[in-house]
């Protein structure tokens, strides 16, 4: 392949490998906005939901089956440790950052003894080839791709159209003034840290087609969200978007030319730039 | 919080007593547990180390696996491709990792809160994965074993290998009780006094007038040198390398070991990491998922036990403990 073509493939798969990243990294970002914590499990979710849905897809032999079962499994463990865990610490952010970090041995040691230590992916739920002039591509990851957007749309939607993206919005802004006015913040945390787990669990059924179930796969679905709220700005819909996006590009680009791990070094290297420079990320308001 | 200065007599004895005690112990034990104790010195030094900036400056890392694998990296290399003696390489990792750490906690303390553990995360974890992109060199997950490259050390007249598990012992003991005195040294000096202020209220501590981004600068980068030193004695004295100690559970265990000891005591990380050590090596020969044992115990120590064992202690009978 020539260069121009090579690094054509690694643009698109950059943006629908930052499409998926956005997703689980705006889970990350809601969760963080309105209730001020950082879930290290979050990459757990993620895994939970791409092993889940391997589990659905094997065993009742349907991929959409997955696709539904898989995110409210995953919202319903998320709501019980909010209810359980979170609130008892107080949504105390180091005890929550403990807390999660537990969370995340728990999940990932369970799977490791339910499930095992082998990677399984799942057949795509349907196959079609998009011809390039110079080379054919998956038609499945390019129709996640616009999947994900269109979560990240109605999550959007969400946020601004409905009661509860209101109260969402109003605790993000002022937790007191939002009680006071007879929000019950209670719940919008429930609801929000649940949204933010459902989002990872749906970007890991969507990847099961063509990355493998596997274990330890929360991990980098982890750093990468971390360096996207970084770069994007903790909190913010609109920088996590963009920087899902530089990110996903470095990867795919660097990736197709060098290795993926010296894509993550770039990153990091990105990340230490935007310290250096905005320390509040791109987007990022006061913190 | 902290007593005056005349009951320091039972607080040295206490902390004498501790590095007497291990010294006792290996006359004492049986082979298997004297291996473990030492693993147990060369990672409570780690503990030790990383105490400094969560227990005593209020700063929680998830990256300090970064600055134990600039030891331990630094150290074994040295020896392997340079053919450094045992202590010359031990004192080049000791300043390596005085500068890397002071690097990164430049970069890193431009954040604060939650943000401060996800960037020590991310440079942590691309740490991680640069040493397994360079495998060539680092040996990558399975690693280097530098037992044939290691010189004796040679103590003026005559000389002793690192290889024999007694010289293991002592010299784990010594970086231990190097630590271990240079943290209770700490705790009682203006420079610890006014670590401690930044961690109870940061805001006050620097209406006072203290540079607070120096000291936590000066907290991380004395942190991140013994973690380095833990780590260069690791490698020495266990004579392996490999990526798995730079991976994020050497930034998980050293949080874990120092809360469940606990976090602000001197004593605290020692016996957290050493109870943990045989608590994974027990789990560890029942089932493949014994790393469960670290979620489980992390939950637990934040729902029910947030001071930890000698923060316990501590708190209902003997305050004078530093």
């Amino acid at each position: 392949m020539s260069l121009e073509v090579t690094l054509f493939l690694g643009l698109l798969d950059g943006v629908v490998f930052g499409l998926i990243m956005a997703l689980i990294a705006l889970g990350l970002s809601i969760a963080f906005g309105v209730m001020r914590i950082v879930n290290v499990a979050h990459g757990e979710f993620y895994m939970l939901g791409a092993v889940i849905a391997w589990y659905a897809t094997t065993y009742l032999g349907n991929f959409i089956l997955g696709l539904i079962i898989a995110p409210a499994a995953v919202t319903g463990l998320a709501a019980a440790v909010e209810r359980t865990v979170l609130r008892k610490i107080n949504y105390n952010p180091e005890s929550t950052i403990v807390a999660t970090i537990g969370l995340l041995y728990i999940i990932q040691q369970l799977v490791l003894a339910i499930y095992g230590p082998y990677a399984y992916n799942v057949e795509p739920p349907f196959y079609f080839r998009v011809d390039f002039p110079w080379f054919g591509y998956s038609g499945y990851k390019l129709s996640i791709a616009v999947v994900s957007l269109l979560i990240m749309g109605l999550t959007a939607l969400f946020i601004f159209k409905t009661r509860l993206g209101l109260y969402m919005r109003a605790t993000q802004q002022d937790r007191e003034i939002a009680q006071a006015f007879g929000v019950p913040v209670g719940r919008v945390y429930m609801a929000s840290f649940a949204l933010g787990a459902a989002l990872a669990a749906i970007a890991g059924v969507l990847v099961v087609p063509f990355l493998q179930a596997y274990y330890l796969m929360g991990l980098e679905a982890l750093l990468i969200s971390f360096m996207i709220v970084i770069i994007g700005g903790l909190g913010s819909l609109k920088g996590t978007l963009v920087a899902a996006l530089i990110i996903g590009v470095i990867d795919g680009v660097v990736s197709v030319f060098f290795s993926p791990t010296l894509a993550k070094i770039v990153g990091s290297v990105l990340v230490a730039a935007v310290l250096l420079v905005k320390p509040t990320g791109l987007f990022g308001a006061e913190r | 919080m902290h007593a005056a200065n005349k009951g320091f007599g039972k607080v040295l004895a206490v902390h004498i007593g501790v590095i007497a005690g291990f010294f006792i112990l290996q006359f004492i034990v049986p082979p298997f547990h004297a291996a473990m104790l030492t693993r147990i010195m060369v990672l409570a030094t780690y503990a030790i180390g990383y105490n400094i900036l969560l227990g005593y400056t209020g700063l929680m890392s998830l990256g300090h696996a970064m600055f134990f694998a600039t030891g331990l990296y630094a150290a074994g290399l040295s020896v392997i491709y340079y053919g450094l003696p045992p202590l010359e390489a031990l004192l080049l990792a000791i300043l390596l990792s005085a500068v890397m750490s002071a690097a990164m906690g430049a970069i890193t303390l431009r954040t604060s809160g939650v943000f401060f553990l996800i960037v020590t995360m991310i440079f942590s974890q691309v740490f991680f994965l640069t040493t397994l992109y360079f495998n060539v060199i680092t040996g990558g997950e399975e690693g280097l074993v530098l037992t044939r490259y290691l010189k004796p050390i040679s103590l003026g007249l005559f000389s002793v290998e690192l290889t024999d598990s007694a010289v293991k012992y002592n010299f784990a003991l010594i970086i231990f009780a190097i630590a271990f005195l240079f943290s209770l040294w700490l705790t009682r000096s203006p420079v610890g006094r006014v670590l401690v202020a930044i961690r109870e209220n940061e805001e006050r501590a620097e209406m006072l007038g203290y540079n607070i981004y120096k000291y936590k600068l000066l907290a991380f980068t004395m942190s991140g040198t013994i973690s380095g030193m833990a780590g260069a004695a690791y490698a020495l004295a266990f004579a392996y390398i490999g990526s798995a100690l730079a991976s994020i559970l050497y930034s998980i265990n050293p949080l874990l070991w120092t809360l469940l000891g606990g976090a602000g005591t001197t004593i605290g990380p020692i016996i957290g990491t050493g109870l943990m050590i045989y608590i994974i090596d027990f789990t560890s020969g029942i089932t493949t998922s014994y790393l469960i044992v670290v979620g489980v115990t992390l939950m637990l120590l934040v729902l029910a036990f947030p001071p930890g064992i000698v923060g316990a202690i501590r708190r209902r009978w003997l305050r004078w403990l530093p």
